[in-house]
């Protein structure tokens, strides 16, 4: 599988995603600045988190204008992989390439802590290296990840199989509880119709290596790797 | 000279004490100048002798700090510390105070204070991995304290987390000595190639003089000389002094720093941090014994109309000036471009040893650079030590239940969990956090390298003011016991020096005392300083705070994979305790929220015993004998084995030995220094007990890891789960409470 990471001026988890791309699929990706207007050809593309022009408008807006974005979204209607994490997911938000909006979290504060991910479907090129129904331990760390649509986009993504995780509690079961930002319906992260395009707010990047906490991060970029390869 | 200095306002009395100079002072700029001085000149002459910028009143004592050791590469006076720590790398790293600020603008001088340190270590060529910090906040009960907490908190997390360097730790302590006066102290620590560190000095006389990053403006103007000085009724009138930082813009400075330092084009480099262009020009032109000419009209600036004056003193963030090898300007203009910065050669070096600034075609000032460092004044203010506390007996402490005391511990605001706080920090960016905060220590891994850093920020407030001299030492050899509980072995301190009013002897006293304390602790742990910020004058209408000289720590681990934390991890192993316990009450926790008594002397700490313990525990790690450590501080012995359950949500039975039966409350919360509690393999406790004995160091086994409760035998049980709830739900229902 050949990768590329955008990487803004602002942003600041392309290394996590490099480190995570390289060490579980043993191939390192390209690093694309945020002024190329060109792609290299590769099979998946990562918007990291950061803050990508600083989000002092809404996070990712500017972004999602960018000239690598206009890039990125027409090699993304082609078939391309896009994964969007945390800041990347609110720029394909922004940019149309997946519905809803990601809000202020409900306490209104900033929140870095290990949270459990319930996987909801294992038949995506994302998430074939995990079992459906899994949970994984997986960190948050974000100001702006109150996932929001409305009730009949919802039902419609839920219908189509297009939520691919959602917060949930240790046991598995999604509830308030298991929720840290308020997202409707749980949802941490969705696929676009042809699931070939993820965004997701936690961090699998950050859960690659058993001394940092978790290893849970590790499965989706070899199931990726196994499915683009 | 052809022209002379505009001369423009004349200078008045009044004119002088509003820059917090005083006659004296005046009268030695006049001899300097060998005329009046025009109102710039006294503008630079006031923020580069203000206590901030010339550390008049603490120089003197600051100089008993050792500073030398094996591992030092640059001691104090640069823009941070550095050390070497092997295969080429140095770690840079310095903590400062944004004290006023953040009482003034919570929000933004926290952040400030943030990004003020950063451009300290990445100045000097180094990467920022981990930001730690250390805050002091009112008590809970005053009007202001929830506010602060909440702004200095998201100030903080707003500015570190858009440069995406990881908060990993801190401390917090609230006491009313701070109510008017919080104390914010931020430190960065950066990883850098020991042959590429930057420094100051200029050189080359012609060489291009480089502004790069934001543009000036009004903000932040006479910060310094508001740093020292006293806060009164009126200080919420300062609040356009206060600094208003840009994350983002910072982060666009720090890469294009890097990009550049990667380049052979620097030949010294200097933020602009507290009096912003004046202290940049005067420091790096009188290292290099030159002179330096400004074009003012070639300052970016944000707002027009701005004076000279105001544009020497401007404490506008995101800012650097450089000092460029002509041939290299082209190179440095397209990385700045890249990064879509200003760049602006806004002068040169000299060789007439004068400031010289034009602006609108007239010579705007010219003074000689050297006095304005040399001949700063130093005082040697009178100091008036603290007197001796009588000591407090173990029957201080009320006759109540030890499970009873430790609900009432652990619910209390130091020794509350500050989840609240640190999960407002992201501190895994970088994904290099092995331990993260609410630990002893937390430890970073190193990029491509099995070493990791363990690094803390430590300081007893209330053990200062009661004898400053041991509390000095104390907070020394709790930062090294803290690197040391996690493996690490101590390589070197940063001290941000928090104090009243120097003018005022008992407050002198306490900074000697307090210095001289740290002095000792240095020298018999190996730990010297490298860096530090003196911050006085921390009064509001006349009241100090507490003596507060916080201590930063950088430790090294070989292998971090080795490193232990606090956890309990496993059913059957063995608890022991490590070091001497006598009980000592005075200036406990135990004292202050059992018994209402703030009194007594701190417990003595025996710098030997310190080091013996240490060096033991750290080598059992490095053995991996050790399943857990955790150093015994605030609270004592059964806060800290309450800890290590609530971490590893598991429970423990401990077994008091005969000696704990007379005063079992003091036993199990008295605060004397040099212990830890470690846990280990049941099978292999005999064996360890045995070693320590022969290294000379007290141990007992203590009981052992277990069940959903914590028990001791012969006082009841309680569960963890209970322990968890009240730790964790002080300060979130504190903070909830204000919305």
């Amino acid at each position: 599988m050949k990768s590329a990471v955008i990487v803004f001026p602002g942003s600041n988890r392309e290394g996590d995603a490099w480190q995570a791309l390289a060490e579980v699929t043993g191939s390192a990706p390209q690093l694309v600045w945020h002024r190329d207007s060109e792609l290299p050809k590769v099979d998946l593309v990562v918007v990291p988190g950061g803050f990508s022009y600083g989000d002092y408008l809404r996070c990712g807006a500017i972004a999602a204008h960018s000239p690598i974005m206009r890039e990125v979204k027409a090699r993304a209607a082609k078939g391309m992989a896009v994964l969007g994490i945390c800041n990347g997911f609110q720029i394909l938000t922004e940019a149309g390439m997946l519905p809803g909006a990601l809000l202020r979290n409900a306490a209104l504060k900033f929140i870095c802590r290990n949270i459990h991910l319930k996987v909801e479907t294992s038949q995506t090129i994302f998430t074939g290296g995990y079992e459906q129904g899994q949970v994984l331990s997986v960190p948050v760390a974000h100001h702006d990840g109150n996932y929001h649509a409305d009730a009949a986009t919802l039902d419609r993504l839920e219908q189509s199989g297009r939520i691919a995780f959602r917060y949930c509690e240790p046991t598995g079961a999604v509830t308030p509880a298991g929720n840290p930002n308020g997202s409707a319906r749980n949802i941490a992260g969705i696929f676009n119709e042809t699931k070939t395009v993820l965004g997701l707010m936690p961090h699998p990047e950050n859960a690659i290596d058993k001394l940092l906490g978790s290893v849970d991060g590790r499965g989706l970029f070899r199931g990726l790797a196994e499915a683009l390869s | 000279m052809t022209q002379s200095a505009v001369a423009g306002t004349s200078i008045t009395p009044n004119i002088v004490a509003e820059h917090g100079l005083t006659a004296d002072e005046y009268q030695l700029i006049l001899k300097i100048m060998g005329r009046a001085p025009n109102l710039t000149e006294l503008g630079i002459f006031s923020v580069m002798w203000s206590e901030h910028c010339s550390y008049k009143s603490s120089r003197r004592w600051l100089k008993r700090l050792p500073t030398e050791g094996p591992v030092v590469i640059q001691g104090p006076g640069e823009n941070a510390g550095v050390i070497d720590i092997g295969d080429g790398q140095a770690v840079v790293f310095k903590m400062e105070s944004h004290n006023h600020p953040s009482f003034i603008e919570p929000y933004q001088g926290a952040a400030t204070g943030v990004g003020g340190i950063m451009r300290d270590v990445f100045t000097m060529g180094a990467r920022p991995i981990a930001n730690l910090n250390a805050l002091r906040f009112g008590s809970p009960d005053d009007p202001k304290t929830r506010h602060l907490i909440a702004g200095v908190v998201a100030g903080i997390g707003g500015y570190g987390n858009c440069m995406g360097v990881p908060t990993v730790g801190g401390e917090v302590n609230f006491h009313s000595s701070y109510n008017g006066n919080i104390l914010v102290n931020a430190m960065t620590v950066g990883l850098a190639q020991a042959d590429r560190i930057f420094y100051s000095k200029a050189a080359g006389v012609g060489n291009p003089v480089i502004y790069v990053g934001a543009k000036t403006g009004r903000d932040g103007i006479h910060g310094a000389t508001m740093a020292s000085a006293e806060f009164n009724e009126d200080s919420e009138e300062k609040r356009p002094t206060v600094q208003v930082g840009d994350p983002f813009t910072e982060k666009l400075l720090l890469e294009a720093c890097l990009e550049l330092m990667a380049t052979d084009a620097i030949v010294s480099i200097q933020d602009m941090g507290a009096a912003g262009l004046t202290s940049s020009s005067v420091e790096m032109s009188s290292k290099g014994g030159l002179g330096i000419e400004f074009d003012l009209d070639k300052v970016p600036v944000r707002e027009t109309g701005m004076t000279a004056y105001e544009i020497m003193l401007s404490e506008s963030q995101e800012r650097m000036l450089m000092v460029l090898k002509p041939e290299a300007m082209e190179k440095a203009r397209a990385i700045f471009e890249k990064w879509e910065l200003d760049f602006a050669e806004i002068g040169r070096l000299t060789d007439t040893g004068r400031l010289v600034l034009k602006k609108d075609g007239k010579i705007q000032a010219d003074m000689p650079v050297e006095p304005l460092v040399s001949e700063a004044p130093v005082y040697d203010r009178p100091t008036a030590a603290t007197p001796a506390k009588a000591p407090v007996a173990a029957s201080a402490l009320p006759a109540i239940e030890p499970l009873a005391a430790l609900k009432t511990l652990l619910a209390c605001p130091d020794l509350a969990s500050k989840r609240w706080i640190w999960e407002q920090y992201d501190y895994l960016v970088m994904g290099r956090t092995l331990q993260r905060p609410g630990g002893d220590a937390a430890v970073v891994r190193l990029p491509d390298s099995a070493k990791g850093l363990a690094l803390a920020t430590d300081c007893t407030p209330r053990y200062c003011f009661a004898d400053p001299k041991m509390g000095g030492a104390q907070a020394v050899a709790e930062s090294w016991r803290n690197l040391t509980a996690v493996g690490a072995t101590p390589l070197a301190i940063t001290d941000n020096m928090n104090f009243g009013n120097p003018q005022r002897p008992e407050i002198m006293g306490q900074f000697a005392g307090c210095v001289e304390g740290m002095r000792e602790a240095c020298l018999a742990l190996d730990y010297p300083v490298v860096s530090g910020n003196v911050s006085l004058y921390n009064e509001t209408n006349g009241k100090g705070i507490l003596p507060t000289p916080a201590i930063g720590g950088v430790g090294l681990l070989k292998d971090a994979s080795r490193s232990v934390s606090l956890s309990f991890k496993s059913e059957g192993d063995a608890i022991l305790l490590l070091g001497e316990t006598k009980g000592h009450v005075g200036q406990s926790i135990a004292l202050r929220e059992l018994a209402g008594r703030e009194d007594g002397p701190p417990p003595p700490v025996d710098l030997a015993a310190e080091r013996r313990h240490g060096d033991f525990v750290r080598a059992l790690i490095a053995e991996g004998k050790l399943t857990a450590c955790h150093d015994l501080s605030d609270g004592g012995l059964l806060v800290a084995v309450a800890e290590m359950a609530m971490a590893g949500r598991v429970g423990a039975s401990l077994e008091l030995p005969g000696e704990a039966k007379a005063a079992p409350l003091a036993w199990l919360f008295g605060e004397d220094q040099g212990r830890y509690l470690v846990t280990c393999a049941g099978a292999e406790a005999e064996a360890l007990l045995a070693r320590a004995q022969k290294a000379g160091v007290p141990a007992l086994r203590l009981g052992r890891v277990g069940g959903p409760a914590l028990t001791v035998a012969g006082h009841g049980s309680i569960s963890v789960a209970e322990l968890t709830r009240i730790n964790e739900g002080w300060l979130p229902g504190y903070m909830g409470a204000a919305s």
